[in-house]
C-alpha cells in the first residue's frame, strides 16, 4: 500500500482507519456475510505467503494447497489427540509447514520454472493421498470432526464474530512481518535474486539460503491459514484440498497483484466471493463465467487490483511526486519479472 | 485506534435475526409461510464427483410436480440447491448460505459423506433439520440424541452387506468368501456387516483384500482372492473398481458367485463396458425401481416419473437411475411436510422421526419407517441377478437392521 501514501504519518492514519473498518466489519453484517469475511483473511494469509514466493523471489509453488492441507491438518490431529488451547495449533501449524517449506526448498535450488513448478504440483496431488492413507491419524477420508474455538464470555461476541477477529488477529501482524521482509535488505535481495540470478549473487546474495528461506516462510503463512481454516470449519477431510486450493490462491495473487503485499486481501475476496456471484448466474455455467471474469480481470488489471491503483495514484500525482512514480516503476518491473516467473528462465 | 474501539460497544448489538432458528419455537421458524416452503441443499454440479449432482434434478422435478398440483397442504416448495464441488468446506459455506441468508427451513438430500460429516454440527447447533442425506454411511442414524436434526434416506452400507449374508445364508450356506473392499469407510463398514451377519453359521470369509481409491488398478487383489480357494466372491466397490473386479475376474479361470454391491452395480456404467455376458449371473441388491427396467414399462408411478421428468427436468435423462433416487427421496422429504402438525423445525423432526410410508417408486413392499429410536428409514434390499439383459427380481425383501 506504500505506493499510496506520501508520508509515514499519512501511511499510518491510513491503516488505523483500515484496521478501525476491520474491526468494526463483523457488527454490521449477518453470520454467513462474516463467516465470508473470515475466510477472505485467512486465504489472504495464505495467498500472502505465495506472493513472497512468487512474487518476491521468483520461484513458481502450484501446491501450496498442500502446505495450507498440512497446516490444516496439523491442527486437526492436535485439537483431536491433545489438550492443546487452540490458539496453540496455529503457530505449531507454522512451525511444521516452516520445516516442510525448507524441505521442498532445497530440490527448488536445482530446479527452477517449469521444473519447480511440476514438483510443488505433484506435492498438491499427493498430500491428500497420504492423508487417506494415514487413516489412523488423520480419520482419512471420513476426516476429523474437531471443536471450534469458543467465544470467551466476557466478549459478548457470536461465535462467527469470534471466528473472524482470531482470523484477524492472526493476519495483523502477518501482514506487518511481510511488510518487513519485503521492505528490508531480504526483500531487495529476494527481488534481486528472481531478476537476474547471477547478478544478484554477484552482489553477495547467497542464493541457496534465500530460496529455502524464501520457501520455508512462504510455507509458514499457508500453514498458519491452514490452522485457523480448521477453526473456521470444524472440520477437515481429504476432498477439502484439492488442486482447485492450490490454483485458487495462484489466481488470487495475480489477480490482487504480483509483488504487492496489500493485493493479497484483494485476491482473497476474488477467490471467495466470485466464484459465489458466478453460480448465482448460472448454476450450470459458473465454471466458465468464473474463468471469463478471470480472464476479463486479466486484461483490464494488467498489473491485478494493486498495479491499477498504483497507475490510477501515478496518474492523480503525475509530476508532483518523483519518488513515487519511481516506485510505480518498480512495482511494474516487479509485475513484469514476476509474470515471467511461469517460464522457463534460464 | 481510540475511535475503532469506541465503535465496538456501540455497535455490539447488531441485529442478529439470522442465527438460525434459536429454540424452534411454535410461532414462526424462518422458511415457511401458509403458501411456501423453502429446503435447501448442496450438490457436486461441477467437478469430480458431478455425475451423482442430477440427483438433484431428480428432486427438482418432484418438487415443480408436486408444485403444479397445488404443492403440499397448499405449500409450494421452493427448493434451492448450490453447487460445492463435493468440496466438504463449500458444502459448509453453502448450508451457512442457505440457513443464515436465505433462510430455509430445512436442508434436504445434501449429497456426499464428508460433505454431512462438514455441515451436521452447524446445523444441528442451528437446529435446522438436515433430512435424507444422499449417502449410504451408516452414521446418520447411530446416535440420535448427539445429532437429533440428522436422518439419512437410503438403506446404509451394513444393511446392505446384511443383505448380502441373508442371502447366503439361505442359497450358499458354507461358501466360503472372498472379499474386495474400498480401504475406507465406505469398505470397512460393510466388511464389518458383513462380519455381523455370518457370525454362528458356515459361511466363512477366506480372504479380504482391501484396495485404495488411488490405485489404478485392482487386477492384483482379485488374483490374490482368486487363489485363496473362495467359491464366492464380494466386490465392495466403486464403479470403476466394479468393472476393474468383473474383467479380471472374467478374464481368470475362477467361476465364483458373483455379488457387486448396489453402488458399484450400474448397467451402463459398468456392466456394460465389462461386456453384459461376463456380468451373467451376478447377484446385487435393490430398493427402487429401476428406470432402465423393462417390467416397470407400464407401472404407474414409473410413467408418472418420466412424464414428469419429460416435462419438468427435460435436460435430465429419465432413465439415469440418479434422477429416480432424487425424486423417490424427494416424494418421502413431501411426505414428511404433509405429516408435519405444526410449521415448526421440531414439527417436522417429529413427522421425520414418525414415519411409515410406501412409496410408489419403491420396489413393492418397501416401506419407509422410522420411529424416535430407529434413524434408518430404508433398511430392507432386495436381492438382483442379471441375466445378461437385465437386472431380475429374486424373491422377496429382505429387511436386515444396521444395529
Amino acid at each position: 500500500m506504500s505506493g499510496l501514501l506520501t508520508s509515514p504519518w499519512a501511511r499510518r492514519v491510513g491503516l488505523a482507519a483500515l484496521l478501525a473498518v476491520a474491526i468494526a466489519l463483523p457488527f454490521f453484517f449477518g453470520p454467513y456475510r462474516v463467516s465470508q469475511l473470515t475466510l477472505v483473511l485467512i486465504y489472504a494469509i495464505a495467498v500472502l505467503g505465495l506472493n513472497l514466493l512468487v512474487g518476491y523471489s521468483g520461484q513458481i509453488s502450484l501446491g501450496h494447497g498442500a502446505f495450507f492441507c498440512i497446516g490444516a491438518y496439523t491442527g486437526a490431529i492436535l485439537l483431536d489427540r491433545t489438550a492443546i488451547p487452540h490458539l496453540l495449533t496455529v503457530p505449531a501449524a507454522g512451525l511444521v509447514c516452516f520445516a516442510a517449506g525448507l524441505a521442498l526448498g532445497l530440490p527448488a535450488l536445482r530446479l527452477r520454472g517449469l521444473y519447480l513448478a511440476l514438483v510443488t504440483l505433484a506435492l498438491a496431488i499427493a498430500t491428500p493421498v497420504l492423508i487417506k492413507r494415514f487413516d489412523g491419524l488423520t480419520g482419512g477420508s471420513q476426516g476429523l470432526t474437531v471443536d471450534q474455538p469458543a467465544p470467551p464470555s466476557w466478549s459478548g461476541l457470536a461465535d462467527d464474530q469470534n471466528l473472524y477477529f482470531i482470523a484477524l488477529i492472526a493476519a495483523v501482524p502477518m501482514f506487518w512481518f511481510a511488510t518487513g521482509v519485503v521492505r528490508r535488505g531480504s526483500g531487495r535481495a529476494l527481488i534481486a535474486m528472481r531478476d537476474n540470478e547471477t547478478a544478484s549473487r554477484t552482489m553477495g546474495v547467497n542464493l541457496a539460503t534465500f530460496k529455502t528461506r524464501a520457501f520455508g516462510l512462504s510455507a509458514a503463512y499457508a500453514g498458519i491459514a491452514g490452522a485457523l481454516f480448521t477453526f473456521a470449519n470444524g472440520f477437515v477431510a481429504p476432498e477439502s484440498f484439492t488442486l482447485t486450493v492450490s490454483f485458487a490462491f495462484l489466481a488470487a495473487i495475480v489477480i490482487g497483484g504480483l509483488a504487492t503485499v496489500a493485493g493479497a486481501v484483494f485476491g482473497a475476496f476474488f477467490i471467495v466471493f466470485v466464484p459465489v456471484w458466478t453460480s448465482d448466474i448460472d448454476e450450470a455455467l459458473s465454471g466458465v463465467i468464473y474463468g471469463a471474469t478471470l480472464i476479463a480481470c486479466m486484461y483490464v488489471f494488467r498489473g491485478g487490483v494493486m498495479g491499477v491503483l498504483r497507475s490510477a495514484w501515478a496518474w492523480s500525482t503525475k509530476g508532483r511526486n518523483e519518488d513515487e512514480v519511481a516506485e510505480v516503476a518498480v512495482a511494474g518491473d516487479g509485475r513484469r519479472a514476476g509474470a515471467g516467473a511461469g517460464g522457463v528462465r534460464s | 485506534m481510540v475511535a475503532a474501539l469506541a465503535l465496538v460497544p456501540a455497535a455490539c448489538g447488531r441485529d442478529d435475526s439470522g442465527s438460525g432458528g434459536g429454540g424452534g419455537g411454535a410461532a414462526a421458524d424462518p422458511g415457511i409461510t401458509k403458501t411456501s416452503v423453502k429446503l435447501g441443499g448442496s450438490y457436486p454440479f461441477s467437478g469430480p464427483a458431478s455425475a451423482y449432482g442430477t440427483i438433484g434434478e431428480g428432486a427438482k422435478a418432484y418438487f415443480k410436480f408436486i408444485n403444479a398440483k397445488g404443492g403440499v397442504n397448499g405449500r409450494k416448495i421452493n427448493f434451492i440447491t448450490l453447487d460445492d464441488g463435493y468440496e466438504p468446506p463449500k458444502a459448509l459455506q453453502n448450508a451457512r448460505r442457505l440457513v443464515q441468508q436465505d433462510k430455509v427451513f430445512a436442508m434436504f438430500n445434501t449429497l456426499g459423506t464428508p460433505n454431512n460429516l462438514a455441515i451436521w454440527d452447524f446445523l444441528n447447533q442451528q437446529k435446522v433439520p438436515q433430512l435424507y442425506v444422499a449417502t449410504g454411511a451408516s452414521d446418520w442414524g447411530k446416535d440420535i440424541k448427539a445429532h437429533p436434526y440428522t436422518i439419512g434416506w437410503q438403506p446404509n452400507y451394513v444393511t446392505e452387506a446384511k443383505v448380502y449374508a441373508e442371502y447366503l445364508k439361505k442359497e450358499k450356506p458354507n461358501a466360503k468368501v472372498a472379499v474386495l473392499y474400498q480401504n475406507d469407510g465406505f469398505g470397512k463398514d460393510p466388511l464389518g456387516g458383513l462380519k455381523d451377519g455370518i457370525s454362528g453359521t458356515g459361511i466363512k470369509i477366506v480372504k479380504a483384500e482391501p484396495y485404495n481409491v488411488t490405485d489404478p488398478t485392482v487386477a492384483a487383489q482379485v488374483g490374490r482372492l482368486a487363489r485363496s480357494g473362495a467359491d464366492t466372491f464380494l466386490s465392495i466397490t466403486t464403479p470403476k473398481f466394479a468393472a476393474q473386479g468383473l474383467a479380471t475376474v472374467a478374464k481368470s479361470g475362477w467361476k465364483p458367485l458373483q455379488i457387486l454391491n448396489n453402488v458399484g452395480a450400474d448397467k451402463n456404467l459398468v456392466l456394460k463396458p465389462v461386456g453384459l455376458e461376463n456380468a451373467k449371473g451376478v447377484i446385487s441388491t435393490s430398493y427402487f425401481k429401476d428406470p432402465q427396467d423393462p417390467q416397470w414399462a407400464d407401472d404407474a408411478a414409473m410413467k408418472e416419473y418420466k412424464a414428469a421428468m419429460k416435462q419438468y427436468a427435460p435436460k435430465a435423462d429419465p432413465e439415469d437411475a440418479f434422477n429416480m433416487y432424487g425424486w423417490t427421496a424427494a416424494t418421502t422429504m413431501a411426505k414428511a411436510l404433509e405429516q408435519m402438525k405444526k410449521p415448526t423445525r421440531a414439527a417436522l423432526m417429529d413427522a421425520v422421526r414418525n414415519m411409515t410410508l410406501e412409496q410408489g417408486t419403491l420396489l413393492p413392499g418397501e416401506k419407509i419407517e422410522t420411529s424416535p429410536d430407529d434413524g434408518y428409514p430404508l433398511e430392507a434390499m432386495q436381492i438382483i441377478k442379471f441375466d445378461g439383459q437385465n437386472w431380475k427380481l429374486q424373491g422377496d425383501l429382505i429387511q436386515a437392521k444396521a444395529q
